[in-house]
């Protein structure tokens, strides 16, 4: 094992879960995520999908890296992911079909997702086939730790649920929580990804950007003298 | 024709792409800095959506759907598996055809929106509209209106965010909330907004 998990690998594996996560520093693959979190269940199979497709588009990739002539590179990463995506989709309407009812279009969506694209052209082209799919396991890791959270938070205060399992009793059934019905709609998921960002860069401040304009307080007994 | 007309305003306000399916939001937060670059971007969008949407519905009817073959006398073939294929195809093509006409014919528009058509092919609400119309069962012209319509949708949005961010560099936001964090949260308010427009029934 200590073989395979070398520093190199390790690096890539662990990096993105913070310190280089592609959702909260590199704004990536934002896209597709948000809309399927507002359930636990589909946020876990949305996350293993994206990160099983990472990691084999990226391993694949970069077995062929140099054989792909650079013109067509980004057409020849395409169809080697979207022929992974269209298995995972069979693969889904075969053996979770209700999940992949309500995934609809955004397993489809995986093609475009900036992540895996990212990293094929980003890593993979540049590196051999063993750190690829490391490195597409642990950014497929850092998008679903976000998603993952984000899903928590959604459908424990949306629905009072986790997994469809009842973690707060609701009032209509003669519990305590009332539950917040903004959480299953959209900006809710704006907002807690706003949020955590704002957490991790609180915690790691090097992460921050540079501000543009500074707002300078007016020092004491300034106004009014010149 | 009403049913046209309602789901144009379905497609533009409440099922706008970027704010209630979070589609193209990679460069919907990359791109929406300026208003003038964000209502390019905004403007290619909606061009190559208009164009890809009926496109796609046109292969997909003609060749990948269950039985479509039957114009070949072919039966009981069913290659609808391959639309994420063809539809991802489709839109690289398309857009590569567009850039080259542009290009030849239109020089001034080329260099206006140009440099956003590459980006456009891995926008997620370019595929995203072609996936919709494909799960929805879209009829060639309804494709027409919703490829216009979700198109004219996240250019409003692109632009309206960006006008939101230039006024937002004055303000004054605790540190690490700044960029990312805050532009996200406004997202989010802009959502809400969009929101009020799903009680409109036409």
């Amino acid at each position: 094992m200590s073989a395979v998990l070398n520093d190199e690998t390790k690096k890539v594996l662990v990096e993105p879960l913070v310190t280089n996560n592609p959702i909260t520093l590199q704004v990536l693959g934002i896209c597709s995520a948000l809309a399927v979190t507002s359930q636990m269940s589909t946020s876990l199979i949305m996350a293993l999908a994206l990160t099983l497709v990472t990691a084999f588009s990226s391993a694949a990739i970069s077995a062929i890296r140099n054989h792909i002539p650079s013109s067509i590179r980004i057409i020849v990463q395409m169809t080697i992911i979207a022929s992974l995506v269209i298995v995972v989709d069979q693969l889904l309407k075969a053996f979770a079909y209700d999940v992949s009812k309500q995934l609809s279009v955004f397993v489809g969506l995986i093609i475009t997702n900036c992540i895996v694209m990212g990293r094929a052209e980003g890593y993979a082209m540049k590196n051999p086939p063993l750190e690829s799919f490391m490195d597409g396991i642990g950014n497929g890791l850092g998008y679903s730790l976000i998603l993952i959270i984000v899903a928590f938070f959604r459908e424990t205060l949306g629905s009072g649920k986790l997994l469809g399992m009842e973690v707060f009793q609701l009032t209509k059934d003669g519990g305590w929580y009332d539950p917040n019905g903004l959480m299953l709609l959209p900006p809710s998921a704006f907002f807690i990804i706003g949020l955590i960002i704002w957490a991790v860069r609180q915690w790691k401040p090097e992460q921050a950007e540079k501000v543009e304009f500074k707002i300078m307080p007016i020092a004491h007994g300034e106004g009014g003298h010149h | 024709m009403e049913a046209y007309i309602s789901l144009f305003v379905k497609a533009v306000f409440i099922e706008n792409l970027a704010l209630s399916f979070f589609l193209g939001m990679c460069t919907f937060i990359a791109v929406s800095k300026k208003i003038s670059t964000a209502m390019g971007l905004g403007i290619a969008v909606m061009v190559v959506q208009a164009i890809t949407v009926p496109a796609n519905n046109l292969v997909y009817h003609t060749l990948l759907k269950e039985n479509a073959l039957s114009w070949l006398g072919i039966t009981g073939v069913d290659l609808s598996f391959l639309a994420l294929l063809s539809c991802i195809g489709m839109i690289a093509a398309l857009v590569q055809i567009l850039e080259m006409i542009l290009d030849k014919f239109f020089p001034a528009l080329y260099h206006a929106l140009g440099v956003f058509l590459p980006l456009i092919t891995v926008n997620c609400a370019i595929l995203g509209g072609s996936l919709f119309m494909i799960e929805r069962d879209y009829s060639f012209g309804e494709s027409v209106t919703y490829g216009v319509g979700s198109g004219l949708g996240w250019a409003l949005a692109i632009t309206v965010m960006a006008g939101v961010r230039e006024k937002l560099k004055y303000s004054d936001i605790p540190v690490g909330l700044q960029g990312l964090g805050i532009t996200f949260i406004t997202a989010g308010l802009m959502s809400l907004g969009f929101m009020a427009f799903s009680g409109i029934q036409l």
